[in-house]
């Protein structure tokens, strides 16, 4: 692999890549006895899409975690924007500016398409509450304000026509999509992405993988993402970090961990004809 | 209009107006289920605290004083002034939020992703341990609690009526402020979790809490908040109460009169509180009107648990309460 320069790289389509924005150093997550992530270290820079792959328990999800504050790594250090992170609750790193989708969609199934969006604003009203009661003043500037950021989500992601339905009604492809409306409305410098294609058909897949793309060109979003499909990953991402049996075997572009022998025996190697 | 009929008309407003004192209880109980999916026995007790407590900071007295008398051989039982009601209420409110930082810091935040039967013993398990702290710091005496509230028959209503039909209803003009307040309360309420941040992070958390958490919202700081709206909501039904009946031990078991207007209402409904609330009292007060006699009377002791029940056979989840639908 390259060694890349500090102030960022081209790449081979020729956007420009900035900075590190996230570091991950000597990560290691236990649960009691089980390794799940074993002295991983890796980067995500700013503007990049970055893919995490591997098979099965690899560790990728519980990786998604430690960035997203869910677990807490036994040992290692993250850097967010340049300073070490110290410890802290999910939501305090949502308030941060890194928002995240689920594996198996986490979403307000109670509530309509669009106040599922607006709850991805609630760190942006900070007017007092018995103006938010009233919605006058300063609560009803934000709200304005709020309310452009998620209709521009909603009009980009293609959901007008159902933003008034309850999430529980929606086809599992559109939730999917919704989650990931809601992620956009906050703004986030670095999204996180956990198997946004897993159980989606090839049309859906090709969609979402649009989507993918434009969010990262439109808004300059960073992108750092889970998937299982191969083809789809490579398509995507800039880089990519390849794990096995909560280690790192593997981080380049996608052409390098093609060809990475170790890749390739853990896990591209396997036959599918 | 035969008598029997205006008699009726009678009879169906004060059952109207026992109905909004039920609700008020019942909406405690939908509040927290709503947002944490605990079905907290406990609010009853929290009724009686808040009146106890109330009634305590009124009249200056030294809580704990019998703890306080008995370990160093004093006798102080007043601090000597009185307090009016609306700081007194002030007061109290502070209690109750300090009383749901506790119930969240030394019991709910532990049980975190337990099954909701551990969590609802937990709630009983409160209920008791708040029933002997309330008894320990006021005192278990019966007390009279008096902020003033407009009590006694309703003479305007009496004299209209009167006119009207020769004969004048007996209406209480405190059960015309606990129905005014309770509609305040409700009105409160629904813009507070529809309109505010904070009440659109309580039904998130509500609704699915990783995703609560991955947006950005603190679930302790959700489940305090929760805690102190019921512990508000107990506070405005323990001063109606204890307005009515005295402040008392018996306070603690209308959360058991609670429970059918809940059954009828749904439990996760807040307008099917307030319904279940006005069905079961006019429905108690009617039956004892109409059928009573027959039965040798006494039917307001169980008629709201049958129609409960009848309401469990047909529809489960309430007239209001969510449906549950689940893909198979």
């Amino acid at each position: 692999m390259n060694a890349l320069s500090p102030e960022g790289y081209v790449t081979a389509d020729g956007r420009k890549i900035g900075g590190q924005l996230m570091e991950m150093k000597n990560i290691t997550l236990r649960f009691g006895g089980v390794k799940a992530i074993t002295d991983i270290s890796f980067d995500i820079r700013e503007g990049e899409i970055r893919a995490i792959i591997g098979p099965n328990g690899a560790g990728k999800s519980s990786m998604l975690n430690v960035i997203s504050g869910f677990y807490v790594p036994q040992e290692g250090e993250v850097w967010f924007r340049g300073a070490r992170r110290p410890q802290m609750k999910p939501y305090e790193v949502a308030q941060q500016g890194i928002a995240r989708t689920f594996q198996n969609i986490a979403l307000f199934e109670g509530m309509s398409v669009l106040d599922n969006v607006m709850t991805g604003r609630l760190n942006n009203m900070n007017a007092n509450i018995f103006s938010q009661a009233i919605w006058k003043g300063r609560a009803e500037r934000e709200e304005v304000l709020n309310r452009e950021v998620v209709e521009k989500v909603i009009d980009f992601l293609e959901i007008q026509s159902i933003r008034k339905t309850p999430v529980a009604r929606l086809p599992y492809g559109l939730k999917k999509r919704v989650e990931l409306a809601r992620a956009l409305a906050a703004e986030p410098k670095l999204l996180l992405l956990d198997e946004p294609m897993a159980g989606m058909n090839v049309e859906e897949k090709e969609d979402m993988s649009r989507f993918i793309l434009d969010v990262n060109d439109e808004f300059g979003t960073t992108i750092a993402l889970i998937e299982h499909d191969m083809g789809v990953v490579m398509d995507l991402s800039d880089r990519v970090v390849v794990m096995d049996y909560g280690k790192k075997i593997g981080d380049g572009t996608p052409d390098e961990v093609r060809n990475n022998q170790d890749v390739i025996d853990a896990y591209l190697g396997v036959s599918h004809d | 209009m035969s008598d029997t009929f205006i008699y009726a008309i009678e009879v169906f407003i004060n059952g109207l107006m026992a109905g909004v004192l039920y609700a008020l209880v019942a909406l405690g109980f939908v509040l927290i289920y709503k947002a944490s999916g605990i079905f907290n026995y406990a609010q009853g007790v929290m009724a009686l605290f808040a009146a106890m407590t109330l009634v305590g900071i009124m009249e200056g007295q030294v809580p704990f004083s019998h703890l306080i008398n008995a370990t160093f051989g004093t006798s102080i039982h007043h601090f000597g002034w009185h307090v009016p009601a609306v700081l007194a209420i002030i007061f109290t409110m502070g209690v109750m939020i300090l009383l749901a930082w506790a119930v969240n810091h030394f019991i709910m935040r532990h049980l975190v992703n337990q099954e909701p039967i551990i969590l609802f013993m937990a709630t009983i398990g409160l209920a008791y341990f708040m029933e002997g702290f309330g008894d320990l710091m006021w005192g278990a005496d019966i007390k009279k609690l008096d902020i003033g509230l407009p009590q006694g028959l309703n003479t305007w209503i009496d004299d209209t009526t009167y006119q009207a039909f020769g004969y004048g209803f007996f209406i209480d003009n405190l059960d015309i402020v606990a129905a005014i307040v309770a509609a305040l309360l409700v009105t409160v309420l629904v813009i507070f979790s529809q309109y505010t941040k904070q009440g659109r992070a309580m039904r998130a958390v509500a609704d699915d809490h990783q995703a609560a958490l991955s947006v950005g919202v603190s679930l302790n700081f959700i489940w305090v908040m929760v805690w102190s709206v019921a512990g508000f909501v107990a506070l405005v039904a323990g001063i109606m109460w204890g307005a009515k009946s005295g402040v008392q031990f018996s306070l603690s078991l209308i959360a058991l009169k609670a429970l059918p207007v809940l059954m009828l209402g749904g439990f996760t409904s807040i307008p099917g509180a307030i319904v279940g609330g006005l069905i079961i009292g006019v429905g108690e007060k009617l039956f004892e009107f109409f059928v009573g006699p027959m039965l040798g009377g006494a039917t307001e002791n169980w008629f709201a648990y049958v129609l409960a029940l009848i309401f469990l056979v047909f529809r489960p989840q309430g007239l209001f309460g969510e449906k549950i639908i689940e893909r198979v």
